[in-house]
């Protein structure tokens, strides 16, 4: 085996670190704005289990980095172009069947990439793996409900949905772009080669948008940059929110 | 209360561990540390103590293993251990919060499925029953409930809305 490269290993797990922030911090907007009460409680839910699962990167990205920075130096105090996670994570909800088809493709991804995650030589992140994969599996059900009631639910929803299908559609092929350290560490067995997954979760995806009635749009455009730092101007607005008290205050405790 | 109690080899694992250790007094304390959001379910019962050791410079370590990945109560359940050790005398306590083994619904013990039953909580199992009425007749509300370890049901019996602690 060769050695694992520790910057190549902080990029990496950082990048897992800010798509479990970023997309935790967006769904925990839902938070008193559920469609229902049920369902607010278990959109504050799904926002715990990302919250977690971000703590245990940043973790453990602080760890590999070494400078004595904390999971809240990681989180609080850098700034936009700094992070690195996927786009599709800090799109705004727009709606409630927007933020289910998102969370509905992240869920497949999810499941498709954890059992390899799992199998990572670096024991830390296997172990992660081993955690969130349960979450993520009980997640997929019920996002894949929402997307088959509302496809065969009414009119309106059936258009909400597929507009919000055709809109999202771009912004998945990145889910399967290796950055240069995923690539470096995927030689290794340490991190998953993400590329490697894109037919499976084409097909499972299909599938179920098909049997939901929905049309699946043709894959003639595409967004891409989140993991070198290029992002929508959504972040910069999510960030601002999130980080404005530490930036007030910094190491402010509760 | 027709629940029949079946020890799971997780669960069996877990008492073997115990039964062979060196702090029996240590694990006895720490059996009055309860769950913030299970008021009945003591951390042992939940499955979530994996271990207790005296270390060799006589201090006490102990091993928790998180239900989800964003369970709040982590700090705080820290913390009860801490303060429980300290006021039965024992000083040095570590707490390590270990990812392995992935806590897992099996290893709760038969005490406490019955202590959630006990307060209306339908223990994670093969079938999901009524804890008011024991109907098996019952139906999914939210797939999350008050906490991210709990579903939400209604039984169709008695129309009593429940907690169901998910099996996972």
């Amino acid at each position: 085996m060769n050695t694992v490269n520790n910057n190549a290993l902080y990029t990496y797990v950082l990048g897992l670190a800010d798509d479990a922030l970023i997309l935790g911090q967006r769904t925990a907007e839902w938070c008193s704005r559920g469609p229902f009460l049920e369902e607010d409680v278990a959109l504050s839910n799904l926002t715990l289990d990302y919250i977690g699962r971000a703590r245990m990167f940043y973790q453990y990205a602080a760890k590999i980095e070494g400078k004595g920075r904390t999971e809240d130096d990681l989180a609080y105090f850098r700034d936009e172009r700094e992070f690195s996670n996927l786009i599709i994570n800090e799109l705004p909800n727009f709606d409630f069947g927007f933020a289910m088809v998102r969370q509905y493709f992240l869920d497949v991804h999810a499941c498709l990439y954890l059992p390899k995650m799992m199998l990572s030589s670096d024991q830390h992140l296997a172990q992660i793996a081993a955690k969130a994969i349960k979450e993520s599996r009980y997640h997929l059900k019920r996002s894949e409900t929402w997307v088959l009631q509302l496809g065969l639910g009414t009119e309106e929803s059936q258009r909400r949905l597929q507009s919000a299908i055709d809109e999202l559609w771009g912004y998945t092929p990145e889910l399967f772009i290796m950055s240069e350290a995923e690539a470096e560490l995927a030689q290794c067995g340490v991190a998953v080669a993400r590329d490697s997954l894109h037919a499976s979760w084409t097909a499972q995806v299909s599938a179920h948008l098909s049997a939901a009635s929905f049309t699946i749009p043709e894959q003639d455009w595409k967004v891409v940059g989140g993991r070198t730092g290029e992002h929508s101007e959504h972040l910069g607005h999510l960030l601002s929110e999130m980080q404005i008290i530490q930036r007030s205050y910094p190491n402010l405790e509760w | 209360m027709q629940y029949i109690s079946l020890v799971t080899p997780e669960y069996a694992a877990r008492r073997a561990n115990r039964a062979n250790s060196d702090c029996a007094d240590w694990w006895s304390i720490l059996d009055q540390v309860f769950d913030p959001e299970l008021p009945l379910v003591t951390i042992w019962d939940l499955g979530i103590l994996v271990n207790v050791e005296k270390l060799a410079d006589f201090s006490c370590k102990v091993t928790v293993s998180p239900t989800y990945s964003g369970c709040p109560a982590v700090d705080m359940i820290s913390d009860d251990i801490v303060i429980a050790l300290n006021q039965a005398g024992v000083e040095n306590v570590a707490v390590e919060v270990s990812l392995s083994p992935a806590w897992n619904t099996a290893m709760i013990s038969p005490d406490g499925k019955a202590a959630m039953l006990k307060q209306g909580i339908a223990p994670p199992g093969d079938t999901i029953n009524c804890p008011q009425c024991h109907s098996e007749n019952v139906n999914v509300i939210s797939q999350f409930g008050s906490t991210a370890c709990k579903a939400l049901y209604r039984c169709n019996s008695c129309l009593e809305p429940f907690d169901y602690f998910k099996e996972f």
